[in-house]
């Protein structure tokens, strides 16, 4: 068993009592419960943790929080693998495996270390002056491994088997952040009365205050606080929890990890949790990320933040390093050298600052810490950990022995949020730092986030704001918590002077103070392509712990101040959050909605393969009669053609029109008349968009006194019936006319065949549907003697004799088996999709393939269907130059030279014996192999369409390398005069 | 995320609504044969920034088409009315 050799005994707010188990690399390791990944292998005095993206330099862990830029790891394994994870962040449960990414083979020994021998031909944007040759396609043989060498943590590609979910929540005001501040303003508002939502991004709330040791004033406060938070009814806090985003309309979005901390979450519970929050009014505190110092080879395992330093020691019991140097430009690392001296270390304080010790320095130096005023880090040494570093005091150079490097270099506040709106952060010369910009009266930034230099000041503010924001209070804000020292800010951000070695400022992307010189030398000087071209700030920390260093860097070398240099845009999310969170439940089945029609588990009985169509699944075809699509089709169709089928006809968009203008409403959306249509017959309509172009088309029966049942395509279903409601809505309110989708209300069989008629009348005795009273689109409505109300239209689309039979849905199933029923004596077959395809395509009926948007009336061969004494929608503008071009491509029929060769809908098509060059004169819509002409055959578009009848044109695939001759022929290949439909 | 004021409803989230269009432009009357008249409508728009006026139909709920005012630049909603009772106003006058 390994000894947590810097495990303080009784030491942070960890449970000493509860022993955890985890796997590093491989290796078993002893941790306590309530330590992180971090805090863990510090504990067992283990700082390397990750190899740098470019150079694979050896690099540790740096700090306590979300800012970490090099201890990335993956966690667990399978399914549930997550790579990528601050080891700051990733709390340790019994069992976790924790791995060490961008390494190979091993942590200690990475072959890919080469590139370090090599950083000098790897600077920033070495990509874009490399890899160029020898041939322009050489780029295909570098890319896959530029790919493979790319990145950090590998992904898994097993499926994820937790569960994740999204919420909204709505209340009054929203704090984000638990430190002081954002205590302080929960407490406000929730004494105040207003509904309180408090999240808090890491697993205890108290944000800077669990830096504080515990049985500190500061704890007690920490602790009395959040008791009383939590026995208000009104206050939810959630630890846990980060926002990542502000939206439009003040909407907050957050990530709650409910069960990350544990190796399965319990049964039916999510992984982890989105919030869509709508908060009346938000108070931002999120705090501010220490700001490192630079020198030379500043990156080597055991250079830490001297805050996080803090928090390891107090909050999670470990001691870091024994002989440490605290380097710094402010008097807050105090607090830390104390600490650490405290605990047992040995510590130099190197202090950046000259002139008089400020109050703080005075006090450590009498308390006996050892000081260095005045100086600077030029460099440091060490292989997979620091262990000395050059101190420059300013009249030459002493090497100092070290484990140990707390950094100090002033605070950044975290801005983000308050940016995502659009608002841009301004700069603080006093602070050296960024703080956010004039915020809407709706939204109120407080803390250390908004530059506040003490805790005083950010329980006052952060009071002050919870009460305004719950719009009441009562009662002064509590006194605030007694914490050892403040964060000190320096005097401004300044460049810093290069040391010797390489100085790194984004230690994730290997991006040094090099790298911006050479983006200022090629030009690359506005932040953004600093950014952009240096990779500074790009990577999984987004440059928390870089942006000021880099832009300070630039700005020194620009001649410039910061603000006049600038910032990048904020953009959320704040940290990284898993898309499984964002899909929630709507994956798998729940991906989108299933739309059945009332005959679904009939279809399923009797063998049918499905097709997806938009939301419905349609039959495709019937395992029944034939083993694929290809062969059950010429099975149906035969049945169709020469006997009896039936099919579910259910998709169809069916609207229902009522009112005293319902036929002037008709007359004005199609293109043809329907004024005197008398009740009891139907008629085919086709309607134009306003710009010309074909919308739909369908059949609308006149089935009532001011009574129309319109059918749309399946398709379209959903377009027309928002275009009726536009135009009644927006165009003609005067219009007496209600339109009501009846989908879903209405069930629909078509029989077709030459014995549909005969098959018809024995499942619905008691209707008289003789060719008399219902002739070829004539409709009638009836109730049959068990009860069962039809809608009965005699309408083909098949080219046979045919009927389309609508019943409640409810009724569709008890409609499907009286038919089946009564046909069955007649060797009646059920038929699919594909055959009602194939069957159309031989009558040359346009459908959604034809007609696509692209394609007008006259394209379709319908021109002489619109009605020219009346005005209707679309005629203008379908007179309009382009689309009554002569050269137009028209609708035609195609059917192969040879009947052997294939016609492919999307096939383009060409002059017979010319090259193969540009987009040909036509294209092919839908095609198939027609039982009934025993060739292929197929609808086109073809310029000059109507003129080119008995051409012989090339049908061409490039995909299937075919070049096919095509006769162009009429599109009715099958009983031109209509006759089989009184069959 | 936006939040629209059905005058039907109440307030809804955006999801509940399909965008449909510029609603200040006019659209010619049915008999007017003006092509002109018909290509401006259907193919010329303004870009502006700031508030305007636009349509949307509440697909998720009672199917009104609304028109909504709405700042293109900041998403602020500034309310919303029937789509109908503005065209018979209009009609009026």
């Amino acid at each position: 068993m390994a000894e947590q050799m810097a495990r303080l005994p009784g030491g942070g707010r960890i449970d000493h009592d509860d022993r955890r188990r985890f796997t590093f690399d491989g290796t078993s390791l002893d941790a306590l419960g309530g330590d992180t990944v971090a805090s863990a292998l510090l504990a067992n005095g283990i700082h390397l943790a990750g190899r740098s993206f470019k150079l694979h330099r050896p690099r540790g862990i740096v700090s306590a929080g979300v800012e970490e830029p090099t201890a990335l790891v993956t966690l667990r394994s399978g399914g549930r693998t997550e790579p990528n994870v601050p080891a700051p962040m990733a709390e340790i449960h019994d069992g976790l495996t924790v791995t060490s990414q961008n390494r190979w083979p091993t942590l200690r020994f990475d072959l890919m270390a080469v590139n370090s021998a090599a950083a000098r031909f790897l600077p920033a944007g070495f990509y874009y002056k490399t890899f160029m040759g020898p041939t322009r396609g050489s780029w295909m043989y570098y890319e896959p491994a530029i790919r493979r060498a790319a990145g950090l943590g590998r992904g898994t590609t097993e499926a994820d088997p937790d569960r994740y979910e999204r919420r909204n929540a709505f209340c009054d005001v929203l704090v984000v952040g638990a430190g002081p501040a954002g205590l302080a303003a929960a407490l406000a508002a929730g004494r105040g009365g207003a509904r309180v939502m408090v999240v808090e991004q890491m697993s205890m709330a108290g944000g800077g205050l669990l830096a504080e040791p515990p049985a500190s004033a500061a704890d007690q406060w920490r602790q009395a606080t959040l008791g009383e938070l939590a026995g208000l009814e009104n206050v939810e806090l959630r630890p846990r929890t980060t926002a990542f985003g502000v939206y439009d309309g003040d909407v907050v979005g957050a990530v709650e990890r409910c069960w990350d901390h544990v190796a399965v979450p319990p049964e039916h519970q999510a992984r982890q949790r989105m919030w869509t929050i709508h908060p009346g009014r938000i108070v931002l505190a999120t705090g501010a990320t220490e700001r490192p110092l630079l020198f030379g080879d500043n990156d080597r395992p055991g250079v830490m933040l001297a805050e996080s330093v803090r928090r390891y020691i107090n909050h999670y019991g470990v001691l870091p390093g024994r002989r440490a140097v605290v380097y710094t430009n402010n008097d807050g690392a105090y607090a830390t050298a104390l600490d650490l001296k405290r605990a047992g270390a040995g510590v130099t304080v190197v202090d950046t600052r000259t002139g008089r010790a400020s109050a703080v320095a005075a006090a450590a130096i009498a308390e006996g810490l050892s000081v260095w005023p005045g100086a600077r880090i030029d460099s440091t040494r060490g292989r997979q950990r620091v262990s000395r570093v050059r101190i420059d005091d300013g009249h030459g150079t002493n090497d100092l022995a070290c484990d140990l490097v707390c950094v100090a270099g002033g605070w950044t506040p975290n801005v983000h949020l308050a940016c995502h709106r659009g608002t841009r952060p301004e700069y603080h010369e006093a602070l050296g730092a960024f703080v956010p910009g004039p915020l809407p009266d709706t939204q109120a930034a407080v803390g250390s986030m908004a530059g506040a230099l003490d805790v005083d000041t950010a329980v006052a503010d952060g009071w002050a704001a919870g009460r305004a924001a719950a719009g009441k209070g009562r009662g002064n804000a509590p006194p605030a918590p007694e914490v050892a020292m403040a964060p000190g800010w320096p005097n401004g951000a300044k460049a810093q002077k290069p040391g010797r070695g390489k100085v790194f400022v984004d230690l994730q992307n290997d991006v040094s103070d090099s790298d911006v010189a050479l983006a200022w030398r090629e030009g690359y000087r506005s932040v953004e392509h600093l950014k952009r071209y240096t990779t500074l700030g790009m990577g999984t920390d987004q440059g928390r712990t870089s942006n000021i260093n880099g832009l300070a860097l630039m700005a020194d070398l620009r001649g410039q101040d910061i603000p006049t240099t600038g910032t990048t845009t904020f953009r959320p999310p704040y940290t990284p959050v898993a898309l499984g969170a964002l899909v929630g439940r709507r994956t798998g089945p729940h991906f989108r909605p299933e739309r059945r029609t009332p005959m679904h588990d009939r279809h399923v009985a009797n063998g049918v393969v499905f097709t997806p169509a938009g939301q419905w699944l349609r039959p495709r075809y019937y395992r029944t009669h034939g083993a694929d699509a290809d062969t059950a089709y010429v099975r149906e169709m035969e049945a169709v053609r020469g006997n009896v089928g039936m099919t579910d006809v259910s998709t169809l968009g069916k609207i229902d029109v009522q009112g005293p203008d319902a036929p002037d409403f008709l007359n004005r959306v199609y293109v043809n008349a329907w004024l005197k249509l008398p009740i009891g017959k139907a008629r085919y309509g086709v309607m134009l968009r306003d710009d010309g172009f074909a919308l739909d088309d369908g059949t609308t029966s006149h089935i009532g006194e001011n009574h129309y049942f319109m059918t749309t395509t399946t398709g379209e279903a959903a377009e027309v019936m928002s275009w009726l409601e536009y135009l009644l809505d927006t165009v003609w309110p005067e219009l007496r006319v209600q339109a009501t989708s009846v989908t879903d209300q209405w069930a629909g069989i078509a029989i077709a065949g030459p014995n549909s008629q005969r098959v018809l009348a024995e499942a619905l005795p008691g209707i008289d549907i003789a060719d008399a009273p219902l002739p070829p689109m004539g409709v009638t409505e009836a109730t049959t003697d068990d009860g069962l109300p039809v809608r009965i239209l005699r309408v083909s689309f098949s080219g046979e004799r045919a009927y389309e039979v609508y019943t409640p849905a409810g009724y569709g199933d008890a409609l499907w088996e009286t038919v089946a029923m009564a046909g069955e004596p007649h060797g009646i077959i059920a038929y699919g999709l594909e055959t009602l395809g194939a069957l159309r395509v031989e009558k040359g009926h346009p459908v959604a393939a034809e007609i696509d948007g692209r394609t007008t009336l006259d394209d379709l061969g319908l021109g002489g269907l619109a009605r020219t004494n009346k005005p209707f929608i679309g005629d203008v503008l379908r007179q309009r130059p382009a689309l009554t071009a002569p050269d137009r491509r028209r609708m035609v029929g195609l059917q192969t030279e040879d009947p052997e060769a294939v016609l492919r809908a999307g096939t383009l098509l060409f002059e017979t014996d010319t090259p193969i060059d540009g987009h040909g004169i036509g294209h092919v819509t839908s095609a198939i192999w027609s039982p009934s002409l025993g060739r292929h055959i197929a609808l086109a578009f073809i310029e000059r369409g109507r003129e080119r009848e008995g051409d012989i044109v090339s049908a061409v695939s490039p995909i299937h390398d075919e070049r096919v001759a095509a006769r162009v022929v009429p599109t009715v290949f099958l009983d031109p005069e209509g006759e089989r439909i009184h069959a | 995320m936006l939040r629209i004021p059905c005058p039907f409803c109440g307030e809804r989230d955006h999801h509940e609504f399909a965008y449909g269009g510029d609603a200040t432009v006019t659209r010619p009357a049915l008999n007017d044969s003006s092509m002109e008249a018909w290509y401006r409508y259907v193919f010329l728009r303004r870009n502006p920034k700031g508030r305007h006026r636009e349509f949307w139909q509440h697909v998720s709920g009672c199917r009104s088409w609304l028109i909504v005012e709405r700042d293109t630049a900041t998403h602020e909603i500034f309310g919303a009315r029937m789509a109908a009772d503005a065209t018979m106003e209009s009609n009026r006058g």
